[in-house]
This record gives C-alpha cells, structure tokens and sequence, in this order.
C-alpha cells in the first residue's frame, strides 16, 4: 500500500472511500451510510497515515490496532481496508449477502485482519484499551485506536472504560467520538443528550482535543498531539456530519440505516464524483 | 390422514403487533407505561411515544440502565415495559434483569424483538440466539414466544396483566398468520393445533408456522403429523408435552440455540413423565452469519423440509 500524508492525496482516498461506500450499500439494499460517511476521514487519515500497520503482514505484533466501537458503520471500514490491500476491492458489492467476507457487521471469522468482532455498541472502547494494555506489557510501541459514535456513548461502559483509560494512564490508547450528532431514532439531543461532551471526558481525566473531523489536516495534527501526551489518553471529539457528502443524506437522520435507491445512488455518485 | 386445516396467510410481525398493542394497553391504563434504549422505531413502541409522550422514557443505548430504570418504575406500581433488540436488552440487561426484577420479583415487562436468525444481513451480534435460555434461568419470569400477530396481541396482555416478570419474545421478519381473532391464550397452556400419530412437532415462534408447513410435506409420503405451539416456554405445558409423548416421537423446532432452548426443556419434562425419541430442530453450537432472511434460515436448517427430515428421524428411531 502507498501511505501518504499529503492531505491532497489523502482526500482523493475519502471520495474514492464514500462512493465505495455509497455502492455496496446500495448493493446490499440495507446497511448504515450516514455513520460511515461521517467516519471517512478519520478512517483514511488513521489508515493511510497515522497508523503503523502493514496489509503484507498482518498479524506484525507490533501493528498500531485499530477498534471500530460503532460496527455498523463496517462499510467505511471495509471500503479502507480494501483500498490498502487487506481484503479485495472488487468484492466490496458483496457486503451483507451469505457468504461474504463483508458481513453486516465486522466480523473476525471473516477477515482476520479485523482486530475485533464489534456491532454491539458500548464494548469496543475497553477492547482497545485491553490491547493498549497488552502493548505496555509487551514493551511495544503499538498505539490504540477506537472510533466510537456519539449515541454509542451513552452505554454506561464506555464511561467505565474512560475511568479505567485514565486510571492506567494509557497513553498509547486514542479515542476518537465521531460525533454527528444523530443516533438511530433521531438526533443525540432528543434521545439522550451527551452534552458537554468534552468537559465530560476531562472530567474522566483524558486529554481533550476537539476538531473538524472532516478536515485531514486537522486530524493529523490532533493525532501528533495525542502520540505527543504522555501519561493519560487522549480523546479526539471529532464534529462531524452525519452523511457527510452527499446533500440528501447530511444531517438527515433517515439515512442512519436505510439504503439508497438505485436513483439515490446514481445521485450520491455524481455528487462524489 | 389428518390433513392440515391451517391456512397459513402472510401476516405482519410480530414486533409490530407488539407495538400496536401496547398503544392500546395504553389507553386502557394511564399507568402503563415504556422505556427505549434509542430503537422505537424497529421495535414499533414509537407508535406508544407518539401518543403517550409523558409516558414515554428515552434512555438512550444503555440497556442495563433502562432495564433497571424499568424495574423502577415497576417496583413503583407502574405497568413498566422496556424493550430493544432481544439480544441487547437479555445480554446487557442481564445482571440487572436479574438482580432488580427477578429476585425481588417485580413485575416489570421484558419485550425483545428482532430474536433469532432471521433478521438476516444485520449478522450474529443482533440476533438472539440464547435469550429464551437466559430469560428462562431467571426464577419468577414467565417466558413467551408468540408465533403470528394474533398470539403477539393475546400474549402481550395476558402478560401485562400477569403479577410477575415476563419475558416476550419478538420477530422482525414478517410471519405467516396461523390465528384467527377468535382464538384464546392462556398462560402456560399450549395449542394442540394438528393432531398426528406418528410424530408430533412442538414448536414457538416462526417455527410454529414451519412446522405447519411440515405436516403437508409428511402427509405426502403418508406420514402423520401433530403441532404443537409451545408459545409459553415457561412456566412449560408438561401436560401437552407428556400426551405428545404418546405417539412415541416428538421433533422440537425453535429459532434458538438447541443446546439450552425449548428443547433441552421439553426432554426434562419427558424424563420426568414419559420418556420418548426427541429430535432438534435449531441453530446447533455456533453463531450464524449475514445474508438475507431467507438465505440464512435455509443454510441454517431452520425450514419445513429440515422438521420433516428431523420427523423421520425420529420414526425411524422409533422403529429401532
Ligand atoms: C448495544 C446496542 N444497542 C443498540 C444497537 C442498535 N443500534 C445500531 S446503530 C445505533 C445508533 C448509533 O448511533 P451512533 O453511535 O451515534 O452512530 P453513528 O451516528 O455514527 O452511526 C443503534 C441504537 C446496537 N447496535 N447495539
Ligand atoms: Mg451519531
């Protein structure tokens, strides 16, 4: 894989990553496009940047791990993956359908290169710093990273993880809360508001970053700043939008988890193209 | 040949009959009332919120606080339902299904839906394939597993009016209607629906309907089939299993795990009564996978032809 830290590169990867995106959950008629496009840059700048990983090898012991606390949102995931060469690209359109690698959540039995089995949200913040943990122990420099989704948050278990992140002062452990700002039923204000979001997780004792988390020159500076903190975790508080990329789907609640139509998606693509 | 007399007709889900009939235990009571964990919309208790807003607690994706928030409310005197995806309100909700409702036993109201496989693409961590064996292991619960709309409607208020926990187990894929409006429930008595004599199928859920769907394949090659709908799994009709016991093989089909299902709770009541050849017809050992409804109970056995091959089995066995 070419990894790249040239934000001009690494956005032509995001569009390229959204229309996949757009495409196999068209495919598959069923699927969450709004959190994954809402994850994208995030997802590319970890991968084709900020992590050290190698799609050659791996189960490389010293690999950066990567959680995706919000399983649904696989399709971003799987769409990264591809492209750095872990799994087959032109295999993406056959997400969700018996058989596929790309099941419907991430699924380790499927394509082992995933570090976890996630869809249940809540668990994926102390699955990541469990492996933190293991790295310490090891003496190995691999980082963590966990991408959470702001109404996944509101499982009691994250905050158990939070106290337990900066209780063990995992400094090699990186959250990232993409947060759009809409849940499953409707937006994160009327379901369960998370607010004040970062005060929140500096009460738990993490150090705060918050930033646009669709601009990659952003993220990668936030992800430097938190490789740079020491002694406690760090936490990036990504604001977001839900569908990002697509007009129809932004901030529009309704495309949490309804598929687009093939006219939706002959739309979506012109759009990103 | 005893001919099945049931025609089955498509019906709608069970989750939604839930949904519309908790709106109109709703309306009856002004002291029901329901909690969700960011999911009314695909357990149908939006329809409840819309018209009974003060009634109505949103308690974002946080399943154990909701079930405990509900146990609460019970314990308070309110007619409490909490409900989610059966596999997120029975797993994460467990310990405290267990310690704030069970053992005290308080009446609070457990509604899961989108149970077992047949949710399809959305994959094994939200199917429910061992919330019957949870929800069972908790001392005081009644458990449900209604098989069309009509039984959904006449379980959810016997168990509303119940004076214990229960827990009632909902689908979302659409079901085949079995019942007609004049048909009556009663907790822990089981629905002899076709009777046979040389095997009887004792079934819940969407495998009541397959089953049905079995005895016409046995008829065609001159076999006779009863069903059973077994839609109380507990307290167990030990009355129903032990005369079923009489033709001298039974299959039991569930959309479940069968190492801790109805199954394993049928052969305990027959080898305290009258011990008979049982074959099991479910999801064996392991999780499922994606793909479409359709496409995961075929691959997964849980289809007419698989309760009629397991049908045979056991006469064959029967037979020496
Ligand atoms: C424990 C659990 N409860 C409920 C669900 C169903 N569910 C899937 S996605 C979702 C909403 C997630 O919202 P958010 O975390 O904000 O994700 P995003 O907006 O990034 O898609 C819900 C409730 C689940 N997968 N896991
Ligand atoms: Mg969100």
């Amino acid at each position: 894989m070419n990894k790249t830290s040239n934000p001009q590169d690494l956005a032509q990867i995001a569009k390229r990553v959204r229309r996949e995106i757009v495409s196999m959950i068209t495919a598959a008629k069923s699927g969450h496009p709004g959190g994954s496009l809402s994850a994208t840059e995030i997802l590319v700048t970890l991968y084709f940047d900020v992590m050290k990983h190698d799609p050659a090898n791996p189960k490389w012991a010293d690999r950066d791990r990567f959680v995706l606390g919000k399983g649904h949102a696989c399709p971003v995931l799987y769409s990264v993956m591809a492209e750095c060469g872990y799994t087959p690209l032109d295999k993406l359109n056959t997400f969700r359908q018996l058989g596929s690698i790309y099941q419907g959540h991430p699924d380790v039995r499927f394509i082992p290169a995933l570090e976890a089995s996630t869809g249940s949200l809540g668990e994926g913040l102390s699955l990541g710093l469990g492996m933190a943990c293991a790295a310490r122990l090891n003496g190995s420099p691999s980082r963590s990273y966990v991408v959470l989704g702001d109404g996944e948050i509101q499982e009691g278990q994250i905050w158990e993880a939070a106290m337990f992140g900066a209780f063990h002062k995992l400094d090699n452990a990186v959250c990232i809360v993409d947060y759009n700002k809409i849940q499953l039923d409707g937006f994160t204000k009327d379901i369960m508001d998370v607010e004040p979001l970062a005060d929140k997780w500096r009460a738990f004792g993490w150090h705060t970053i918050e930033v646009d988390g669709h601009s990659i020159p952003a993220l990668q500076a936030a992800f430097a700043e938190a490789s740079a903190t020491k002694g406690k975790p760090t936490v990036l508080v990504a604001h977001t939008i839900k569908g990002k990329g697509v007009s129809f789907m932004e901030n529009n609640p309704k495309f949490h988890g309804t598929a687009p139509t093939a006219a939706e998606c002959e739309q979506a693509l012109k759009e990103l193209a | 040949m005893v001919a099945n007399k049931f025609e089955l007709k498509p019906g709608g889900a069970t989750r939604e009959a839930f949904g519309k009939t908790l709106v109109e235990l709703g309306r009856e009571s002004k002291d029901v009332v329901v909690c969700d964990a960011d999911l009314s919309k695909s357990t149908y208790t939006h329809l409840f919120a819309k018209e009974f807003p003060e009634r109505f607690f949103s308690c974002g994706i946080a399943e154990s606080n909701m079930v405990a928030i509900g146990a609460g409310l019970a314990s308070a005197g309110k007619t409490a339902f909490v409900s989610s995806f059966s596999a997120f309100v029975l797993n994460k909700g467990f310990e405290q299904l267990r310690v704030t409702a069970a053992y005290p036993n308080v009446p609070l109201k457990v509604v899961g839906t989108h149970s077992g496989i047949s949710i399809g693409e959305d994959g094994p961590s939200q199917m429910s394939i061992e919330d019957i064996s949870l929800a069972c292991s908790l001392p005081g619960f009644s458990v449900f597993s209604p098989a069309d709309e009509v039984s959904m409607a006449a379980i959810m208020r016997l168990a509303t009016a119940h004076p214990g926990p229960v827990f009632i187990r909902a689908g979302r894929a659409k079901t085949l209607s079995i019942y007609g409006p004049e048909q009556t429930f009663e907790i822990g008595k089981a629905i002899e629906l076709v009777t046979g004599t040389d095997v009887v199928l004792i079934a819940h859920g969407l495998m009541v309907a397959e089953s049905l769907k079995a005895v016409d394949l046995l008829a065609a090659e001159g076999i006779s089939a009863g069903v059973v709908d077994m839609h109380t799994i507990k307290p167990i009709d030990r009355d129903a299993i032990t005369r079923a016991a009489q033709v001298g093989a039974i299959v039991v089909s569930e959309e479940h795990l069968v190492d801790c299902g109805l199954g394993v709770r049928v052969a305990q009541v027959l080898s305290e009564t009258k011990p008979c050849i049982v074959e099991y017809v479910g999801v064996e050992n392991t999780y499922a996978e994606s793909g479409t409804p359709d496409a995961v109970l075929d691959k997964y056995g849980l289809r007419a032809a698989n309760i009629a091959a397991a049908a045979k089995r056991a006469i064959a066995r029967k037979r020496g």
